[in-house]
């Protein structure tokens, strides 16, 4: 598997991701600079987390028209899988691959913590390997994060099972207290119709190895990697 | 052509300058300055640049050591060799003058300062921290402080892409008006590919780059050396505002432009802007300058070579190559969408000339304008306060001993100064860049070194109120617990940076307290080992004629050889023994508990002895190294009941405490007598841990055993860790909720 990791000026988790996927041996990676308009070999592509371009507007408003994300649009309309991380998620929103929009997390603060995840949805490119019930513990750090969609759209969502990870508790249980930006139906990650594009605001990147506290965010690399 | 003020006896004062230092300057130029040039010398000779009431005092300290890449005062940061061809660059700074009057803006840009100075060294920041101190939280005008501060650092170090891994949180009236924003970052780097502020080879090309100037900023140095007061608020312009994005473009571009071996020398230009990274990067090299400003990209109409010399407008560096290199480095700041202009070059002449269209604003001699050079030192007139000898009389135990112990717990871990800081680290992104292996809320944090099975511990350690009732056992004191916090975290201490907080130095009373503090951190950082790489003095901490508490923040650096080795502070299973590793004297003079329960600033704080602080570290690094223990924490602030407590939390494990009481209840559970360490273990290891601490010469004291959801010591304390735990973690969170979001 050959990953890229695009860089857009602002994004500080494409490092992590490179790192992770170096480190953790899932194949091959490279840099892939938002200025190039070839993607080249790639298999799958990382939208990292991060500021791109600042943030100073929406976020990911700005993002989306830089020249390598009309070769990910493209890409993806070719069956390409993409991950699209926290700004990632945000971006893959604004240039319309994924349904909805992201607010200001709901208590109107930048929130950093490790959360649990549900897999609502285990037959995806991206979540093969999770395989047994317990929720996934990932990082989540982000301002923005209040994921909304409009209720024809959740309704969509739900009925094609596209909603792959929503907020829940050690225990497994989605509820309001598990839920930190207030997202719509706690929902954390989103996949589109096709299948091969997935957005999420949780770090998976941040949970490679064991002494980061949790090897969970592996899984679902590895569920991309060896699909 | 500009109009320049003509110079009169009003305007030398305006500019901070006292008579004597204006004869020195026409003495230095052999005629009278211009208006920029007196510009360039009040802000060189500002408090902030020159270190002029400081430098004398700061010079005792021990500033040498086998391992250190670069004497303090020298780089824009500190340097220390970590082995495997690696450097820790590490520094604190603090911005307290700007985030009084506007706390979003002024903590942001401490921030941006305190990464270019780790950045410009040729180090990529890998952890940043921040030591905070304001006034009651029961205050609104204080939780606006607080909000704006921990918005401003938030926001500013998220984007750029910075783990903020700790720091401390202190409250009380003595920084009510002026509150004490210190932030220090570290970075890891090739030794190979450090690199110094300096201008050297004629001819060389000078560059300008990162973001336009404007007038913001101006004179923010001179402003950071005078007292706050009502008139400050009209200063607010003398705030910088920050960008953190450009700072993100900034980090990339310098460290691509370093790596590719393209720099002679690169400083960023924070106090004092151009003036100053001009002056010092040519003092340094033994060279001179000549600058074109019309050159310098600006982002104000008609500005004037005054303003643009002083502008401290952030996100700015000021660069020298060789011909030959030049299209090369503009090539890569414009990769990365930054301006760099050529201004100037090296002049082989110890003068900075500054031209705007070609008429020559400032001839100076840059030695005379910096620390180090002809800047004035001066040693100031002391006098030990009256309070000091009145307060140290105090007898703690003629307080009457509580009658509930339970209530003093809660009331003690409900206190600001003891709760949780998550409400403040949860606004932090603490895990990115995937090295934070330890982060907020423990004892010390630990990053990983990449490429090595090394870590890196550090940890922000101070306490105003000791220093106040003692300043210089105070100081050894606050050196001593960031030692130890690190050692409790396995990793042997190599380093300290310090930001020295006081009032105005020309109050013979506080320069008292500043020259016993510099002693004191003097003298525990040669019992240590730890030389000073470097730091930041912040005199005129006052507000309304009332100065805070003296105040040094030690910034400690440790190196675990082993990162997988490293200890947290929490209980991790039921069933484990706990001991204390030290002597419990009983002290309760300046504790968290007289200030909390009696409402009591006073009492001798307590002794120390230096050789323990040693023996305890190398307790704690060979027993992490040995994989003896499963948890260790230090008691500080509240005693050992509360560090009982705070070793509870994490996982929700409770512990059944005896502990032999050789003093008043009150005294051997509050009192604050250090070095004095917890520690959990199995049982099988207990004999090697006491073997351990009998060649260390230390007292080992099993006093209980982990488990169960109450916390109990000698049937005195008897607490739920869930309602402990609760009350932690609520307190700030509930007081900051007042301000309606």
């Amino acid at each position: 598997m050959k990953f890229g990791v695009i860089v857009f000026p602002g994004s500080n988790c494409d490092f992590d991701s490179y790192q992770a996927i170096k480190v953790c041996g899932l194949g091959e990676v490279r840099y892939i600079w938002h200025g190039e308009s070839d993607l080249g070999d790639c298999d799958t592509v990382i939208l990292p987390g991060g500021f791109s371009y600042g943030d100073y507007l929406r976020s990911g408003a700005i993002a989306r028209f830089s020249p390598v994300m009309r070769a990910v649009v493209d890409f993806a309309k070719r069956g390409g899988f993409v991950l699209g991380i926290c700004n990632g998620f945000q971006i893959l929103l604004e240039s319309g691959l994924l349904p909805g929009a992201m607010r200001r997390n709901a208590g109107m603060r930048f929130v950093c913590k490790d959360v649990f995840l549900r897999v609502e949805n285990r037959f995806t490119k991206f979540t093969g390997c999770c395989i047994d019930d317990e929720p996934l513990r990932i990082p989540i750090a982000h301002g923005e994060g209040n994921y909304y969609a409009d209720s024809k759209t959740l309704r969509l969502l739900n009925d094609e099972e596209r909603i792959v990870f929503r907020y829940c508790d050690k225990e497994g249980d989605v509820n309001e207290e598990s839920n930190p930006n207030g997202s719509v139906e706690n929902i954390a990650g989103i996949i589109n119709e096709r299948g091969n594009v997935l957005g999420m605001m949780p770090h998976p990147e941040r949970a490679c190895e064991k002494i980061l506290g949790s090897e969970d965010g592996l899984l679902i690399f590895e569920s991309v990697a060896w699909s | 052509m500009f109009y320049e003020p003509e110079i009169t006896p009003q305007l030398i004062k305006d500019h901070g300058l006292s008579d004597d230092e204006f004869r020195q300057i026409v003495a230095f130029l052999g005629r009278q300055p211009t208006f920029t040039e007196l510009g360039i010398y009040s802000v060189m000779w500002s408090e902030h640049c020159s270190y002029k009431n400081s430098i004398a005092q700061l010079k005792t300290l021990p500033r040498k050591g086998k391992r250190l890449l670069a004497e303090a005062g020298e780089e824009n940061a500190g340097a220390i060799d970590i082995g495997d061809g690696l450097a820790v660059v590490f520094k604190i700074e603090s911005h307290n003058h700007p985030s009084a009057i506007e706390p979003y803006q002024g903590a942001a840009t401490g921030m941006g300062g305190i990464l270019r100075d780790i950045f410009t060294m040729g180090a990529r920041p890998e952890a940043a921290m921040n030591s905070l101190r304001f006034g009651p939280l029961d205050l609104p005008q204080v939780r606006y402080l607080f909000d704006g501060v921990v918005r401003g650092i938030g926001d500013y170090g998220n984007c750029f892409g910075i783990p903020d891994v700790g720091g401390e949180g202190f409250f009380d009236e003595s920084y009510t008006g002026n509150p004490l924003i210190n932030a220090m970052a570290l970075g890891i780097a090739k030794k190979s590919e450090l690199i110094s502020a300096t201008a050297k080879g004629a001819g060389n090309p000078v560059l300008i780059v990162g973001s336009k100037t404007g007038r913001d900023g101006i004179h923010g140095a001179t402003f950071a050396s005078e007292e706050l007061s009502e008139k400050s608020a009209a200063k607010r312009p003398s705030v910088q505002i920050g960008d953190p994005f450009t700072e993100k473009l900034l980090l990339e571009a310098t460290l691509e432009v370093i790596k590719k071996k393209l720099l002679v020398g690169i400083q960023d230009m924070g106090a004092a802007g151009l003036t100053c990274s001009s002056s010092e990067m040519s003092a340094r090299g033994k060279s001179g300058m000549e600058l074109h400003i019309d050159r310098v990209p600006v982002r104000e109409e008609a500005m004037t070579p005054y303003e643009i010399m002083l502008s401290e407008s952030q996100e700015r560096m000021l660069v020298v190559t060789t011909p030959e290199k030049l299209d090369e480095v503009i090539a890569v700041f414009r990769k990365w969408d930054l301006q760099a202009v050529v201004i100037g070059k090296v002049i082989d002449e110890n003068r900075l000339k500054v031209y705007y269209d070609g008429k020559l604003y400032a001839d100076i001699p840059p030695d005379s304008l910096v620390l180090g050079g002809k800047a004035p030192v001066y040693i100031r007139e002391q006098k030990k306060p009256k309070y000091i000898d009145e307060l140290a009389k105090f007898n703690p135990l003629n307080l009457p001993e509580p009658r509930n112990y339970n209530a003093v717990l809660k009331q003690l871990i409900a206190s600001p100064d003891v709760a949780s800081k998550r409400w403040v680290y949860r606004q932090y992104d603490t895990s990115v860049r995937t090295a934070t292996v330890i982060g907020p809320g423990g004892d010390a944090a630990v990053i990983r070194v990449r490429k090595s099975p090394k870590g890196i511990a550090m940890s922000t350690d101070g306490n105003g109120r000791w220093c106040y009732l003692n300043p210089r056992l105070g100081a050894i004191h606050a050196v001593c617990e960031s030692a130890i916090n690190v050692a409790c975290c396995g990793a042997m201490p190599i380093g300290i940076t310090n930001c020295l907080n006081f009032g105005n130095p020309y109050v013979p009373e506080i320069y008292y307290t500043f020259a016993e503090v510099i002693a004191g951190i003097g003298e525990a950082c040669r019992a240590l080992d730890t030389p000073v790489t470097g730091g930041n003095v912040s005199f005129y901490n006052e507000s309304y004629g009332t100065a805070v508490y003296p105040t040094p923040v030690i910034g400690m650096v440790g190196v675990l050889d082993d990162v997988t080795k490293r200890i947290g502070m929490a209980f991790t299973h039921e069933g484990d023994r706990i001991a204390v590793i030290g002597d419990n004297l009983g002290e309760l003079g300046g504790s968290e508990y007289l200030k909390t329960a009696h409402k009591r600033i006073a009492g001798a704080i307590p002794s120390i002895d230096l050789g323990k602080v040693n023996q305890t570290i190398a307790f704690l690094v060979e027993a992490a190294s040995k994989e003896l223990l499963k948890s260790a924490h230090d008691v500080s602030d509240g005693g050992l009941a509360v560090a009982l407590a705070e070793c509870c939390f994490q996982h929700l494990i409770g512990a059944f405490i005896y502990y032999r009481l050789d003093y008043r209840p009150d005294a051997c559970l509050f009192g604050e007598s250090r070095p004095l360490v917890i520690i959990s273990y199995e049982e099988t290891r207990q004999e090697e841990i006491e073997q351990l601490c009998a060649a260390k010469k230390l007292t080992f004291s099993p006093i209980g055993i982990t488990g169960g959801e109450y916390l109990n010591i000698n049937e005195l304390i008897n607490c739920s860790v869930h309602e402990l735990r609760d009350l932690y973690e609520d307190t700030i969170p509930r007081m900051m909720d007042k301000i309606g979001h």
